[in-house]
């Protein structure tokens, strides 16, 4: 429990500090809003104001500050704003039955997570057979592991509107495989890196025992490599979720996307709604922490169960 | 057809070649090292020409590569330009801030362990989440210029060197701690003698993640709103005009640029950690 | 045959009294309860004396270096060195420190490792190459002077790693198992190095070593110890010469001094426990 102090400690002050850039950044909203409604603003022209520096509007019009906290377009919208906003449309919408409605959070998260699901189960099945090959074939090591790596350093997001274009035009109907595609492409070099390196793990001297009962090659790689390697799997395997959520993200992103979160992150920043981008955003922070955070677990129960871990 | 079998026949020789040359006895020496991998991707190359060209398929879903060759060599002008929109003025300035702002944090919340316990896990969190969601809000505060773009990289790039960087202060053993006080150093001598020496394996680390984070945030923060210039921008617009051609020849820079500046950085880390066991010919 | 005194009334005449224990005390609270690792430790360190501590695991032989040292604080008695804490002694740079591990860094040359602590204490360019050159010389390894420390072998570090405690100018050597990693033959050239070192430097070296011919090969005082809680069972002031070949291990002299080791390192500790 005491290691949480720390974490809640520095939590409660980026609240705190949050809170108190709302202000300043809000502003000229703030007394856009106010100018409209008749109120005493200086100066009273908004071309005018565009010039004078933000502290300067602050201290001018101290009464109209407050108002920054309540706009409906904030630059800048308070913890409490973004949080009615996701309740609105996670919550809310469960509570009254419309749980997958077309603006429901909830459905575009599920879009999301599924492209997220496969993408993430194709990376990591490509990553483990070429970590494997990669293992086992010498040509395979030094041909393709530094394209892998190469790969990794291509931006992926320049290819994102290309896979979609592709995928449509060879006749793949909505944007899940092209997006589980993009995702696997960013997931996959992690898999591929950690479980090389974990099934390269064991040291010559257990090796060499397994030599002395003449083991088989089977034998080696199901009861001494593989073994070996879950530690190494695990991690990577949290890095490769979250690297496939981006990469969901990334394929939601380009024109044309309408569902998903990335999607509604689009939509909001076409429709000028930024609350509703906010509301995307955390809700896919919280996906990703949930999924993580069961990779975790599971990496936990698995690894006391094979007695790697306490 | 008969491109498509000249290219199989080119794929099976050079799988055999690469056979032969990776059991040799010249397997470790660097120009096998470089040659093998060069055969496969030339090798891949060839497959995409014979498939294209083979079977016939239309330049608006593929082209082949001879022609985004041809593309690439007509239009240099434009690639340059978007070159220098997103990779210099984007993504290198974001980096260098994003670096900068990022060690430094590091350096201070290193003197309070009650800070470090409180924003390893925090920063541990945030660089699993997909920050480039932030794009469209970043680009309505500071405009559709490059600044916008260079603000996504900053905090794309924060908090893997932020999390490395700690993690790599915090590395140093009790001896080598020990061994300090005996000589009565300073907290200062300390940190630059021995804590930052020894931390940057995991600088580095973080920095070659940063640098593929970088080219990612500047191209998709143009997704979102970019003067007419950039290669997000080229590649979005090219995709809706059909000029596909142009969009692969700007996949083909941003995939030299992102490999140039993996490679770059990589080479800095060989010269700064050669001390480092994996970089030792033991 | 000598007649070896037993010291059972500790020496303290002030004029030689170097470090000076009285009454030492130092239990640690773990999460298993409270750790008596020093139990009343009355003992005093003459000037240029070669004092070895040996002991078993957990007799505090270690513990005991490292409060000379000020690295760790005891809980009761008394502790001076050079006539002060040893803290306000840790501050005045009294004491070069020696581990087991040679803990060299890696990403500096042999001669930049010995230049580490004085560029810290402040030595001008030229004294530091004076010294380095001085002490790289003492040890035999002025030829490696531009190597790696990952190039050379774990003697060769280990000596590297004694050089730089001897670069400045401290009156006391503390080393806690600087050979304990080596092979014998190894170990046996450089017990006679740090002999000669010893009179050539004529410091005060305290010694942490767990090899009974060790400690008599190269002491003018052992400290027999023992566990549980970590006391001195004996205190053996060494009859033999100062220059000592290593065939004197051999000697019925040296073979006494070992018995008499031996027989307090079993007073002390019953092995079924």
């Amino acid at each position: 429990m005491k290691n949480s102090l720390p974490i809640l400690a520095v939590l409660a002050a980026i609240v705190a500090i949050w809170y108190a850039a709302v202000a300043p950044m809000n502003i000229r909203g703030a007394l856009d809003v106010a100018e409209r409604s008749g109120a005493e603003v200086v100066p009273p022209a908004s071309v005018d104001r565009f010039e004078q520096p933000i502290w300067r509007l602050m201290i001018d019009n101290p009464g109209h500050v407050a108002q920054g906290y309540s706009l409906d377009r904030p630059r800048l919208p308070t913890p409490v704003q973004v949080g009615r906003e996701l309740w609105k449309s996670t919550g809310e919408m469960a509570l009254k039955g419309r749980a997958m409605s077309k603006r429901s959070l909830i459905y575009h998260g599920w879009i999301t997570l599924q492209a997220t699901l496969w993408g993430f189960a194709l990376g990591t099945g490509l990553g483990m057979a070429g970590a494997i090959a990669i293992v086992y074939s010498r040509v395979v090591n030094m041909s393709l592991m530094p394209w892998a790596i190469i790969s990794q350093t291509v931006p992926i997001v320049a290819l994102a509107p290309m896979i979609i274009v592709l995928s449509s035009q060879v006749g793949i109907e909505g944007r899940t495989v092209p997006k589980a595609i993009i995702s696997a492409y960013l997931c996959y070099f992690p898999v591929l890196v950690g479980m090389v390196k974990g099934l390269r793990s064991p040291g010559a001297a257990q090796l060499d025992l397994l030599r002395t009962y003449s083991a088989s090659g089977l034998h080696v790689f199901l009861k001494l490599r593989l073994p070996a390697s879950m530690p190494y799997l695990f991690t990577s395997l949290k890095i490769g979720i979250a690297a496939a959520l981006v990469g969901t993200i990334v394929g939601e992103l380009p024109t044309g996307a309408i569902s998903g979160l990335g999607a509604r992150i689009l939509i909001g920043d076409q429709f000028g709604t930024p609350l509703a981008i906010w509301a995307a955003l955390f809700a896919a922070a919280i996906l990703a922490g949930g999924l993580v955070t069961f990779l975790d677990f599971a990496q936990r129960v698995t690894l006391r169960r094979m007695g790697m871990q306490a | 057809m008969n491109w498509f079998l000249f290219a199989l026949a080119f794929w099976i020789a050079a799988w055999a070649v690469n056979a032969v040359l990776a059991n040799s006895r010249w397997r470790n020496s660097a120009v096998v090292r470089v040659a093998i991998p060069a055969l496969f991707g030339v090798t891949l190359i060839v497959l995409w020409e014979g498939i294209v060209r083979g079977f016939g398929v239309s330049p608006v879903i593929l082209p082949a590569p001879s022609d985004v060759a041809q593309t690439f060599a007509n239009s240099t002008d434009i690639l340059w330009q978007d070159f220098r929109q997103t990779v210099l003025k984007g993504a290198l300035s974001g980096f260098v801030i994003g670096v900068l702002a990022a060690f430094f944090t590091a350096i201070l919340i290193d003197r309070s362990v009650f800070l470090t316990q409180g924003l390893l896990p925090i920063g541990n969190f945030v660089a699993a989440l997909p920050i480039v969601g932030i794009a469209p809000i970043l680009v309505s505060w500071f405009g559709f210029d490059w600044q916008s773009k260079a603000a996504v990289v900053v905090v794309m790039v924060f908090f893997p060197i932020l999390v490395n960087t700690v993690q790599g202060l915090r590395e140093t053993d009790a001896m080598q701690r020990d061994l300090m006080r005996t000589y009565a150093a300073t907290y200062f001598d300390t940190l630059v003698k021995l804590r930052l020496p020894a931390a940057l394996p995991f600088v580095f680390n973080g920095l070659k993640i940063a640098t593929t984070l970088a080219l990612i945030g500047a191209i998709v923060a143009e997704y979102f709103g970019s003067p007419t210039r950039g290669m997000g921008f080229r590649i979005s617009t090219g995709v809706g005009s059909l000029s596909i051609d142009l969009v692969w020849a700007e996949i083909a820079v941003a995939a030299m640029a992102g490999t140039a500046f993996y490679g770059l950085v990589a080479w800095i880390e060989r010269r700064a950690t050669f001390w480092h066991p994996s970089h030792r010919q033991t | 045959m000598q007649q070896m005194a037993k010291s059972s009334v500790p020496d303290r005449s002030p004029r030689s009294s170097v470090i000076s224990a009285s009454n030492l005390d130092l239990t640690f609270q773990t999460n298993d309860g409270p750790v008596h690792a020093l139990s009343g430790i009355d003992i005093d360190i003459g000037k240029g004396e070669f004092v070895s501590f040996i002991g078993p695991s957990g007799c505090g032989k270690t513990t005991f270096l490292r409060c000379i040292a000020a690295l760790e604080t005891p809980t009761g008695g008394q502790l001076t060195v050079n006539g002060m804490t040893p803290d306000a002694a840790r501050r005045a740079r009294a004491y070069g420190y020696v581990f087991q591990a040679a803990g060299l860094y890696p990403w500096r040359s042999i001669e930049k490792n010995i230049a580490l602590p004085l560029e810290i204490m402040g030595y001008s360019k030229s004294d530091q190459d004076a010294r380095i050159a001085r002490v790289l010389d003492l040890v035999e390894l002025s030829n490696f002077s531009k190597k790696y420390p990952w190039q050379l072998s774990g003697g060769m570090q280990q000596r590297a790693s004694i050089a730089r405690a001897l670069a400045f100018d401290a009156d006391i050597l503390l080393m806690d198992e600087p050979f304990g990693a080596l092979d014998e033959i190894v170990r046996d050239h450089l017990n006679e190095q740090l002999l000669e070192l010893w009179a050539r430097t004529e410091k005060t070296i305290g010694f942490v070593t767990h090899s009974i011919p060790e400690a008599v090969y190269l002491s003018t005082k052992i400290v027999v110890m023992s566990p549980r809680p970590g006391r001195i069972t004996d205190i053996i002031e060494s009859p033999l010469p100062a220059k000592r070949p290593l065939d004197i291990r051999d000697t019925p002299e040296f073979l006494q001094v070992a018995h008499r080791v031996r027989e307090g390192l079993r007073a002390g500790h019953a092995y079924d426990d």
